[in-house]
């Protein structure tokens, strides 16, 4: 080299590694770095950064792909709505309707709690507010709600007992869930605190509880042998965490 | 099979790394290509020419921002009980840049994955997310800056995503 070169800006740099840099620059780079060991330190860590993403996320790459993404199978179908769905199931229980979301066959991924759990926190912030019509069926028609109830989801459920917990049932309503229907059901505490349970079919197996907040609403999914619940109440997690114990023991042996 | 879905069938397999760098969730990740299969198989007949691999990068990514959208007001999950092992449904391994990738703004993570993981170009990455190559090479900046100190353990004072 007959003359310094010129300061290699940070530009430059990201440039040289991702072969944007023009050939006649590389040369006073490679210089640049030779004589600067914290710009070659930080070049050699975007390097291995490069290689961590490769070594994480290449191997994706070499999966065999996924009989629904076959062109074949594109091509052939119509489309799938996958985000009209997505969107429709915000809307699930004012339209009325039931998208499948979990038609394409997920198994427990987190689009599922995530789906179940945000329409039954929608359900829940919806009916805790009303004073004068905050279910269907009174809790005092109890036999009469579970029953039709069980008819409409297409399994047996029981509005459990949490009188334990200081808590009372209110009564119950049929929604739409995010594949069938849903049955909701109302309780409250002596002090005004209400909690919410809502259970429908769900494509899920058996999960562990999964604790989801919003706003100042908290909520517990499971799901146990295709069914899936969803308690939401308060934010206190110790308290809803009991409660949903209750319901557990209570729904374990109807599941299904 | 016509050209063009032969062409589109060969990037499957890089759209679906993509996706699943982007999402961090193999379910998402796989849905998000299928609509972006489907949109470009639905279009084929208004691609006139012009670098496929860009176009169906460039509909992933507008994609998965709507999804983004329209998820805003979703909970968030999180584990009832951190010592819960096998609840948090991320692959153990490789997890550090996974949680990396997790912690940078969208069109950061974006830029960082088209440049580093699927070799795009400056000029291609300006293409796909409608912005001068200036922002991208400052996105891709930025973005390698958060990850470094992440892995480092020094986590810088990251920008939250508004």
């Amino acid at each position: 080299m007959t003359h310094p070169p010129m300061p290699v800006t940070e530009d430059e740099l990201h440039a040289y590694i991702d072969n944007e840099l023009p050939a006649e620059r590389r040369g006073d780079v490679e210089a640049w770095l030779a004589g600067h060991p914290d710009d070659a330190a930080r070049v050699q860590s975007w390097r291995a950064m490069a290689e961590l993403l490769h070594a994480r996320y290449d191997s994706v790459a070499d999966e065999a792909v996924p009989k629904r993404l076959e062109i074949e199978q594109l091509v052939r179908q119509p489309r799938p709505w996958i985000y009209g769905a997505m969107a429709a199931s915000l809307l699930a229980f004012v339209a009325g309707g039931s998208v499948g979301w979990l038609a394409h066959g997920a198994a427990a991924s987190p689009s599922t709690f995530q789906h179940f759990t945000g329409d039954a926190l929608d359900a829940h912030r919806l009916y805790v507010v009303e004073v004068r019509h905050p279910v269907e069926v009174a809790g005092s028609e109890r036999a009469h709600l579970q029953a039709w109830l069980s008819k409409r989801v297409g399994y047996e459920i029981k509005a459990p007992e949490l009188d334990g917990t200081g808590l009372k049932l209110v009564g119950g309503r049929l929604l739409p869930g995010p594949e069938a229907p849903a049955a909701f059901f109302m309780y409250e505490s002596g002090n005004g605190e209400r909690y919410t349970l809502y259970t429908s079919r769900a494509a899920t197996g058996t999960t562990q509880m999964r604790y989801a907040s919003q706003d100042k609403d908290g909520a517990l999914f499971w799901a146990d042998k295709g069914v899936g619940y969803v308690l939401s109440g308060p934010t206190d997690k110790d308290r809803l965490n009991q409660v949903a114990r209750q319901v557990y023991d209570q729904t374990e042996k109807v599941g299904g | 099979m016509s050209a063009f879905r032969d062409s589109v069938e060969s990037l499957i397999p890089s759209l679906r790394r993509y996706a699943r760098a982007l999402t961090r969730d193999a379910d998402i990740a796989d849905d998000l290509v299928q609509d972006t299969l489907v949109r470009a198989l639905r279009s084929e007949k208004l691609f006139i020419g012009g670098d496929l691999r860009s176009w169906l990068y460039t509909i992933l990514t507008n994609l998965n921002r709507n999804r983004r959208r329209s998820l805003a007001r979703r909970p968030h999950m999180t584990e009832l009980f951190d010592n819960n092992p096998d609840a948090s449904g991320t692959e153990a391994e490789g997890r550090d840049i996974a949680r990396a990738l997790a912690a940078l703004v969208e069109d950061q993570r974006s830029v960082l994955l088209l440049v580093m993981l699927e070799g795009l170009s400056y000029r291609e990455v300006a293409e796909i997310q409608s912005v001068p190559i200036g922002t991208v090479m400052s996105r891709l900046a930025r973005a390698r800056a958060h990850v470094k100190a992440y892995l480092e353990g020094t986590r810088p004072a990251l920008r939250s995503v508004k």
